[in-house]
């Protein structure tokens, strides 16, 4: 019982960055029909912004760990942004009126470069970071196997939350949301409305990535690992999981998040761990084939 | 409703739709749609937008799957339940062709290909699924040649024999029309559903399209369905017109009985008085699309 | 990044470029500032070096290139943008004697080995270019052919692979034994992972497509009993010439190659031997390719490109043109396995990644989609380069990766993207019994 709890806040937390970076993935999808391929990278690449600021706070001596992160969490959401923003601009913009197949191999291409710019950038090798939260509460013990919530854990989970309560507020409260709104049902009309289309995409790009950046920050932090791959498996399952949720719908890629987060920690606990990726993808699959529209999303009528 | 002439008792009805209904998620776009349709006859269905016309037609050629209803087709090929069977068995079994409202034919591909397509289940046959021609064997290659005869004999009739090895998306709107009908001809079909094919046409094309139709009426005997906004087709060519609105029949005769009729009168012009302009030159108020 | 015209009647607009140029040099800094100015140091320790010249060079170069570019586009006539009709033109007329060019492709290569400069590493090389030019043509049936965005070739690739070592090592069968087997097990992989994404759309294929590339390779480095693991399986026999064996010194009651024809021994011979293997594996694959556009099931394949919807409604049956499309390409990835087994002489799952898949699927893509010549031609750039050019060796994938994007933006149908059709009317007379096959 013990173990099933822990287990369980560790899925969570793992879910709750899953979640951030699934969100991106359907918002993409969403207002413009497209894999973004290359958001796992902008997740990666929010890790290691993240770790070279920490590292450069840790080195001209600032003390105080709230305020480190406040200011980590702040730069890294605004450069990663930009690259969420210059990949959109560069690589998919151009693309908007061609075959359909065009703007994902192009994101498959930005995937492998930017995978590949930052293995160049900062060496292959894995970059690591002593924890700067430690500690945390034992929740229960039994037969001396601690149950313990980590404060970075509580962090993760609490920001995760606050993230998700603004983001609905901004999607159902804000000309911005509406404007996304209106984008996803009917582009050509949003535009003849008056909806700057351009920017709004533009806008949706950056938001997702602020918030893989967010999830980045969390994976520096907590994981305290990082390498130029990271983007590539994280990226696909939480595609997954915003898939399982249902695409096109935010609550439906934080659910789903939970839902892959959960299903890799008990599967690596219980069973096969050398296995676990195998289980997400399989998820994917049968979501697809049995449930396209996914657990929150919106069936489609094929348009004739 | 108005009173319906009598089918004529001669001639069996080929198509049977009985009690279709088509409901999505909190919308029912059809409901309790009852017509027939009969051999070497043309049939339009007409309506204001949003009468559930194409909602019909992707009942019949397998594209929704219908809520209630049944959809039964009738020829010498046997007694097909179309509510029943997927998409391309409809196309491929039961004999059932159709064009679309946005012409969709393979941009690609040359005109030619797009007819020698047509009649891939018989030329699949003949190759027994290609081996025979992978082995270049003669079979095969009789089959073709007179698959190519076929659409030869289509590019003729419309005057596109030049055209046989453009890309088909090059060609004018007018001419895709045109080689989208002569496409759903060559699979050989007995229902021939033509989705708006007057959309977009200059009133010469308009003239040719009437009389492609009424031509392929008498020489292949198909039975044609029609969904049209344009009157000059509908009740040029039509030998019954069934008439929607908000998703129920509201009518059904020869075109002079529904030109007549009060509630067609009412559903296009929202009150009773003097007939629409309805007649062979004009087309009706509610034109529709370009 | 609007690359409009920069010129107006009074000339270059310098005004305007240097301000898009600036615009960009300041996203660029923003980029550029933390990953180019700051290097982590590897493993933990919180070390750190600055390279502010990184960064200043990077904004330079972008400030530089942008303007360059609107330059470029300004010099050109008005509305022609990025496109090159004169390149159209030549590939247009070029592709109308394809069977000659071909015919005097696979010529040339097959004298290749023959020719006196020719040592091993031209053969080598060669003989690897020639895998990925059949693999190429193997998935431009599945994606370009009919449209599948496949990202999980190489899962077939491996399947080949590992069958016809397990096949050949198990069972003591003959490389034409075995090749055959490993391509039908191949083809049946992917009739078995077609099934699940019959129904789903371009970008979910690709994925679920990538997926099952991984759980591939996933299965087969845990499976180690059957697989090896991650160790892999060694000791793959080499195919032998009609019983004749290449090796120095053949065993008690074998003859070696260079016995039989009175000649010494000389490693390149069996290295010969296997180019024309593979030559004659990827001939194979071309002419049945070629051969299947002018048959029901090719145009069938195209047609379902074209438009799906059309398709059924035309009678086909999306499912059998879907499997057989992915079966057959399989087929084709299976027999280049398992020649990839036999000449290594070992194999591992680090032959098998995602990057396998991804630069398949560029040779194909970039090539242009459905194109014979531009498959050969993405190869030689996608492989033989970087071969050549070892320095570089670094910035392979780099430049891979931004070849792809840069494609996509500029010409998204390929390099060398022409359809010629299948069948012509124009060539057949009426009433003549001419069908347009060969």
């Amino acid at each position: 019982m013990e173990y099933f709890l822990q287990q369980l806040i560790n899925g969570l937390t793992l879910g709750a960055v899953y979640g951030l970076i699934a969100i991106g993935y359907t918002m993409v999808y969403g207002i413009i029909g497209m894999i973004n391929f290359a958001h796992g990278e902008i997740y990666m690449i929010g890790s290691f912004i993240a770790l070279i600021c920490f590292s450069i706070l840790g080195l001209s001596g600032v003390a105080s760990v709230p305020l480190a992160i406040l200011v980590v969490l702040l730069v890294t959401v605004l450069f990663t942004a930009a690259y969420g923003w210059a990949v959109e601009r560069l690589a998919y913009r151009p693309l908007r009126g061609s075959f359909r197949l065009a703007p994902l191999i192009s994101a498959i291409g930005m995937s492998i470069f930017l995978q590949n710019y930052v293995q160049l950038l900062q060496g292959a090798r894995v970059k690591a970071m002593a924890p700067m939260v430690t500690g945390g509460f034992v929740v229960t013990e039994r037969a001396g196997f601690q149950v313990t919530l980590s404060y970075m854990q509580i962090i993760i989970m609490a920001l995760t939350l606050i993230l998700m309560a603004g983001f609905s507020q901004l999607i159902s409260r804000t000309a911005l949301g509406r404007a996304q709104r209106a984008c996803e049902q009917d582009q050509k009309m949003a535009a003849l409305s008056g909806i700057d289309v351009d920017r709004t995409v533009s806008l949706t790009f950056l938001l997702g990535a602020g918030l893989a950046a967010v999830a980045g920050v969390m994976t520096t932090l907590h994981y305290g690992v990082i390498d130029f791959f990271i983007g590539f498996l994280v990226g696909l399952k939480a595609f997954t999981a915003a898939v399982l949720g249902g695409i096109g719908s935010l609550p439906g890629a934080m659910l789903g998040g939970i839902l892959i987060g959960l299903v890799e920690a008990f599967w690596a606990a219980y069973f096969a761990a050398e296995y676990k990726d195998v289980a997400a993808f399989s998820i994917l699959v049968l979501v697809l084939v049995f449930r396209p529209t996914g657990l929150l999303g919106q069936p489609e009528v094929e348009k004739v | 409703m108005s009173a319906l002439a009598s089918p004529d008792a001669a001639v069996p009805a080929m198509l049977e739709v009985a009690h279709l209904s088509m409901h999505f998620e909190g919308i029912t776009a059809i409901d309790d749609v009852s017509f027939s349709a009969r051999r070497g006859e043309i049939t339009g269905i007409i309506g204001p937008n949003g009468a559930g016309k194409t909602t019909v037609f992707n009942c019949i050629t397998g594209f929704y799957r219908p809520s209630v209803g049944r959809i039964a087709l009738d020829h010498e090929g046997g007694r097909f339940l179309l509510e029943r069977m997927e998409g391309f068995r409809i196309a491929r079994d039961a004999g059932v062709a159709r064009t679309f409202q946005n012409i969709r034919l393979f941009p690609r591909m040359t005109v030619l290909e797009n007819l020698l397509v047509a009649q891939h289940v018989k030329l699949m046959r003949a190759s027994v699924f290609s081996i025979a021609g992978l082995l270049g064997l003669p079979r095969f290659r009789e089959a073709e040649a007179a698959a190519i005869e076929v659409a030869r004999g289509w590019l003729d009739r419309l005057g596109l024999v030049e055209a046989a090895d453009r890309e088909a998306g090059t060609l004018a709107h007018g001419q895709q029309r045109k080689i989208e009908i002569a496409r759903a001809m060559c699979s050989e079909p007995k229902l021939l559903c033509l989705d708006e094919p007057a959309a977009g046409l200059n009133p010469r094309e308009t003239a040719e399209l009437n009389r492609l139709l009424l031509d392929i009426r008498e020489d292949y005997g198909v039975g044609i369905l029609l969904i049209e906004h344009d009157m000059a087709v509908v009740m040029g060519i039509s030998d019954r017109v069934v008439v929607l609105n908000y998703g129920a029949k509201i009518s059904d005769g020869t075109p002079e009985e529904v030109r007549n009729d009060p509630a067609v009168i009412r559903a296009y012009l929202g009150e009773e008085g003097d007939p629409p302009e309805i007649n062979s030159r004009g087309s009706s108020p509610d034109r529709g699309r370009p | 990044m609007d690359l409009g015209n920069r010129f107006g009647d009074d000339g270059i607009q310098w005004g305007a470029i240097l301000k898009d140029a600036g615009l960009a040099a300041l996203v660029a800094l923003v980029l550029a500032l933390l990953l180019f100015g700051v290097r982590l140091s590897d493993g933990g320790g919180g070390g750190l070096e600055f390279r502010p010249w990184w960064v200043v060079i990077a904004v330079a170069a972008v400030f530089a290139g942008r303007a360059a570019v609107a330059l470029w586009i300004g010099t050109r006539k008005p509305a022609s943008g990025t496109a090159l009709p004169w390149f159209d033109r030549a590939v247009a007329r070029l592709s109308e004697h394809k069977r000659l060019l071909f015919a005097a492709f696979f010529l040339a290569v097959a004298i290749l080995p023959l020719l006196p400069v020719a040592d091993r590493r031209m053969v080598d090389l060669a003989t690897l270019v020639m895998i990925y030019v059949m693999l190429g043509w193997g998935l431009n049936i599945v994606v370009g052919l009919a449209g599948l965005l496949d990202l999980g070739y190489v899962a077939f690739y491996a399947v080949g692979a590992y069958s016809y070592t397990l096949l050949a090592i198990h069972f003591d069968l003959s490389f034409w034994v075995c090749l055959p087997l490993a391509g039908a097990i191949a083809a049946l992989f992917g009739v078995l992972l077609g099934f699940p994404v019959l129904r789903l759309r371009g970008d979910y294929l690709a994925i679920v497509t990538l997926g099952f590339g991984e759980m591939t390779r996933i299965i087969i480095i845990n499976w180690s009993s059957l697989t090896g693991g991650s160790e892999g399986i060694t000791g793959i026999p080499v195919p032998t010439l009609f019983g004749l064996r290449f090796t120095p010194s053949p065993a008690a009651g074998e003859t070696a190659f260079h016995q039989f024809f009175g000649i010494p021994f000389g490693g390149i011979h069996k290295l010969i031997f296997l180019f024309y293997i593979i030559l004659i594996l990827a001939l194979l694959t071309h002419l049945f390719s070629e051969r299947m556009r002018k048959l029901p099931m090719g145009r069938a394949w195209e047609a379902l490109r074209e438009d799906e919807i059309a398709s059924r409604a035309l009678g086909l049956n999306p499912v059998l043109v879907k499997l057989s499309a992915f079966g057959l390409g399989a087929m084709f990835a299976g027999f280049a396995g398992s020649f990839f087994a036999t000449r290594q002489g070992f194999i591992n799952p680090s032959s098998f990644t995602f990057i396998e898949s991804a630069i398949i699927l560029a040779i194909v893509v970039l090539g242009g989609m459905g194109s014979q010549v531009g498959v050969i031609c993405a190869a030689i750039v996608l492989i033989l380069l970087p071969e050549l050019a070892r320095e570089f060796a670094e910035f392979r994938m780099l430049l891979f990766g931004g070849a792809m994007v840069a494609i996509m933006v500029w010409r998204p149908r390929g390099l060398l993207a022409h359809r010629v059709p299948s069948v012509r009317l124009g060539q057949a007379p009426p009433g003549a019994l001419r069908g347009g096959l060969p």
